[in-house]
């Protein structure tokens, strides 16, 4: 039997779940794999959501807003957006970036709508089945994307993203703006650091681990994980268990 | 409300056939009895329509006698039949927020027509996610607000006068703004209109004497719209009159602002003398300074084309109209009209045909892929029926195109928040049941600013948008969304202060307290929900789409986590 994915979309009430709507009244056909979950904006559509359809085994997700100024909300879709952006660069890490995407369509474009599920549903066939269902794989890939949604719902990732049009598209009291180019290094870099932080502390939720253990388990330097496992402590995310010779050990003080 | 979460959950669920939409192609009674066997669900059936007064009754008894607390309804599309069931289970006795809709039908049955094994495994999926999404439904309170019994209408061609003369008759006070000097949109370019074949400028000054006369209507004319916030019953609208700013407060608004006659300036040699268009035929003719004596109109000039797909549907009906006028005025003129398909719709407007042909008018189609030539004096046209081209001289040609959309609806579609078409036109909210509303609540839309309408057309809807919004002005108060962002108590030692959210709601309608606590005003939320996504520390909650109630239904699809 061809593979037949499950695919989510999230649309929005206004224009999105319309145009869907609307393709439905004329009668165009399109495949019946996506199962629609509706919002009153894409951006609502918490970027945990994204991490929780994956582990749940979805094999592809699209999120669907107003075109840019069209918005019932004014901007939740740019918002959406630069969600979207975020949610993207860390599925990239586990190379399920492929299976996100993020499409514009009206309370008019009935076609339209068909069109983009038609191809993105396309796409996931070629894809092939989540790399989630892949038994052999799904328990290292599950801790992975566990990872991902704590860096997802991190106070300094959603910080980030909350402030990233406020402090690249307005001054700040000092006349001064960031910008996009240098918003997004700092960005990126807290990305990939949040990830490797978040799996440093599930690594030491069940196990104690000394700096050595993680970089050989993460394939990064000491002296890296050194920095990061500073830094978890201050935030009281890991504390030193015991020192076994000259070697600390770290326990994660991560609460279930 | 928390203290309700031990109670037992009661869903029924009520799966429509829809007639033969949803019926014909998935078996409804099965449908039924899959709902049986999902978690919660004490009762299922199916219905020929749902939404029928029957279907209805069925709900309310079921709610009553298997003491439902929770109802899906697997139809159509929330969009246009939410409000019906909400206020069914209302009169049930439950909350109308104990109720989820689940589309089958828009977006399955009408979709997956050739597919029935796979629409079938779908609304099975869609109703196992409904149901699950209604066992974490809460009640939720509507929010009370005044409405201020004022209007504005944007646009004062014949449907924003109509609009507004009728606003002021039910007692309304009614600003009426319009971007020209002078009331009266196209009606002001027209010599006689059809069907009364009454003069134009007659109609209009009867129309500006009552408008004259209404006590409650203000006419802001040179006006245009610079900004509007606020919602249903409460705008807060700034207009710029010839530079300087008025405010004005107003509980709904219609959308009026008409369309513009298209200029066909590179199509068939137009050059505005002696090739014009029917708009400025219509000049002609109330001056009486029509010479020539050979006229061929040609129909559906920049309309019905790759550019324009649409009919403009009162250009035959100008046509026809202004060849009867001119053959009325001298039966001895030629005339000749070059057309694709001639549409005279209604009991009246094909007497316009007959009488044409009776005055000797020809006829005589083309196809859009031999259009017609114009060569020097005469226009050569293939005739179908005898096959082969035909020469016709002339010394004037009409030419009939389109109403197009003003270019400025992009702009003001923007500052309502409202959504145009592909044409840009406005986009009503729904083509059949909410022809002159808009989605959002308290915007209404008539005359050519949703279609090209002709006269009559145009006044009804006018009077139509006139008498919806009266259903709100009337009103002291109305119940408003209740599907808001809070912050609840077991949430609020949770909240750090880090004030992302009052940057990034759109309504600014979270702020700081003077115990530095944030507050959410709720009638100033619309519960778009992006503050919940953004919240650094997830304290924010959405009602009825709360975090809880989307992961189950992401979990309902997936499955529990793989692992």
């Amino acid at each position: 039997m061809s593979f037949e994915p499950k695919i989510l979309g999230f649309l929005c009430n206004w224009c999105s779940y319309a145009g869907a709507d609307l393709a439905g009244v004329s009668r165009i056909q399109y495949p019946p794999n996506i199962r629609v979950i509706r919002v009153m904006c894409s951006g609502r559509v918490d970027p945990e959501f994204i991490f929780d359809g994956f582990e749940a085994g979805i094999d592809g997700i699209i999120v669907m807003g107003c075109h840019p100024g069209d918005c019932h909300y004014l901007e939740g879709n740019y918002e959406a957006e630069k969600k979207f952006n975020m949610v993207e660069k860390l599925l990239s890490f586990v190379d399920m970036n492929e299976r996100v995407r993020l499409e514009w369509v009206s309370a008019s474009e009935g076609n339209r709508f068909a069109e983009v599920v038609t191809e993105f549903t396309d796409k996931i066939k070629k894809l092939g089945p989540s790399p989630v269902k892949d038994t052999s794989k799904a328990k290292e890939l599950l801790n992975k994307l566990n990872a991902l949604k704590m860096s997802a719902v991190s106070y300094r990732l959603r910080a980030l993203v909350g402030r990233e049009r406020a402090v690249t598209e307005q001054e700040n009291v000092y006349g001064e703006k960031v910008s996009l180019e240098r918003f997004n290094d700092v960005f990126e870099n807290a990305i990939f650091d949040e990830y490797i932080r978040n799996r440093i502390v599930l690594s030491l939720k069940e196990d104690e681990k000394s700096v050595k253990d993680l970089a050989i388990e993460l394939n990064m330097e000491p002296s890296k994980i050194l920095e990061h496992i500073l830094i978890l402590k201050g935030r009281s995310q890991v504390a030193m268990d015991k020192i076994v010779g000259i070697t600390p050990l770290y326990i994660s003080t991560l609460e279930e | 409300m928390p203290d309700k979460k031990s109670e037992e959950k009661k869903i029924g669920v009520f799966v429509c056939h829809c007639g033969t939409n949803i019926g014909g192609l998935v078996d409804c009674e099965k449908l039924a009895e899959y709902s049986k066997t999902l978690p919660n669900v004490k009762y299922s059936e199916h219905n020929l329509y749902t939404c029928s007064e029957t279907g209805l009754a069925a709900i309310k008894k079921a709610v009553q006698e298997k003491d439902l607390n929770r109802v899906v309804v697997a139809s159509c599309t929330p969009r246009t039949h939410e409000p019906l069931f909400r206020e069914c289970i209302e009169e049930a006795g439950l909350n109308p927020y104990l109720f989820n809709f689940v589309n089958i039908r828009d977006q399955c049955t009408w979709v997956h027509m050739k597919d029935s094994k796979a629409a079938f495994e779908k609304s099975k999926d869609l109703i196992r996610m409904g149901v699950s999404k209604a066992e974490k439904l809460e009640e939720l309170e509507k929010i009370i607000v005044e409405v201020n019994p004022t209007a504005l209408v944007i646009g004062g061609g014949v449907s924003g006068i109509n609009c507004a003369l009728s606003l002021n008759n039910q007692g309304f006070n009614t600003f009426l703004v319009e971007k020209e000097a002078k009331l009266g949109g196209r009606l002001k370019d027209l010599y006689q209109v059809f069907p009364s074949d009454r003069e134009a400028s007659e109609l209009l000054d009867e129309l500006l004497v009552k408008v004259k006369e209404a006590k409650k209507l203000t006419v802001y004319s040179s006006s245009k719209l610079k900004s509007i916030n606020g919602f249903i019953g409460n705008y807060e609208i700034e207009i710029e009159q010839r530079n300087h700013n008025i405010n004005l407060n107003v509980g709904i608004i219609v959308v009026a602002v008409g369309a513009t006659s298209y200029k066909p300036l590179s199509l068939f040699n137009y050059n505005g003398k002696n090739i014009i268009t029917q708009l400025e035929l219509e000049n002609k003719l109330r001056e009486d300074q029509i010479e020539a004596n050979d006229i061929v109109m040609i129909q559906c000039v920049g309309s019905r084309n790759a550019d324009r797909e649409y009919c403009s549907s009162i250009c035959c009906m100008t046509a026809l109209k202004n060849a009867i006028i001119i053959k009325e005025r001298e039966p001895n003129r030629n005339i000749s009209i070059l057309f694709r398909d001639l549409y005279t719709p209604g009991t009246i407007y094909e007497e316009y045909y007959r009488k044409a042909r009776e005055a000797g008018v020809l006829f005589i189609k083309y196809t859009p892929d031999k259009q017609p030539i114009i060569d020097k004096s005469v226009v050569k046209v293939y005739n179908q029926y005898i096959n082969s081209e035909i020469s016709i001289p002339f010394d004037l040609v009409v030419l009939a195109t389109p109403l197009i959309a003003n270019n400025d609806n992009r702009e003001l579609a923007q500052l309502l928040k409202v959504p145009l078409e592909e044409n840009k036109f406005f986009l009503e909210a729904h083509v059949k049941l909410r022809p002159i509303d808009f989605a959002t609540d308290g915007v209404y839309i008539c005359g050519s600013a949703k279609w090209p309408a002709d006269i009559s057309e145009s006044t009804t809807q006018g009077l139509a948008a006139a008498s919806r919004a009266g259903t709100i002005l009337s009103h002291k108060t109305i119940e408003v969304e209740g599907a808001t962002a809070y912050i609840p108590d077991w949430n609020k030692d949770l909240c750090k202060g880090c004030e992302v959210c009052i940057k990034i709601c759109p309504y600014n309608a979270i702020v700081k307290d003077e115990n530095n606590e944030i507050q959410i005003i709720q009638a100033l939320c619309k519960g778009c929900g992006t503050c919940a996504s953004t919240c650094t520390k997830k304290a924010i909650v959405i009602r009825h789409f709360t975090n809880e109630q989307i992961l189950s239904e992401i979990l309902a699809f997936g499955g529990e986590k793989v692992a």
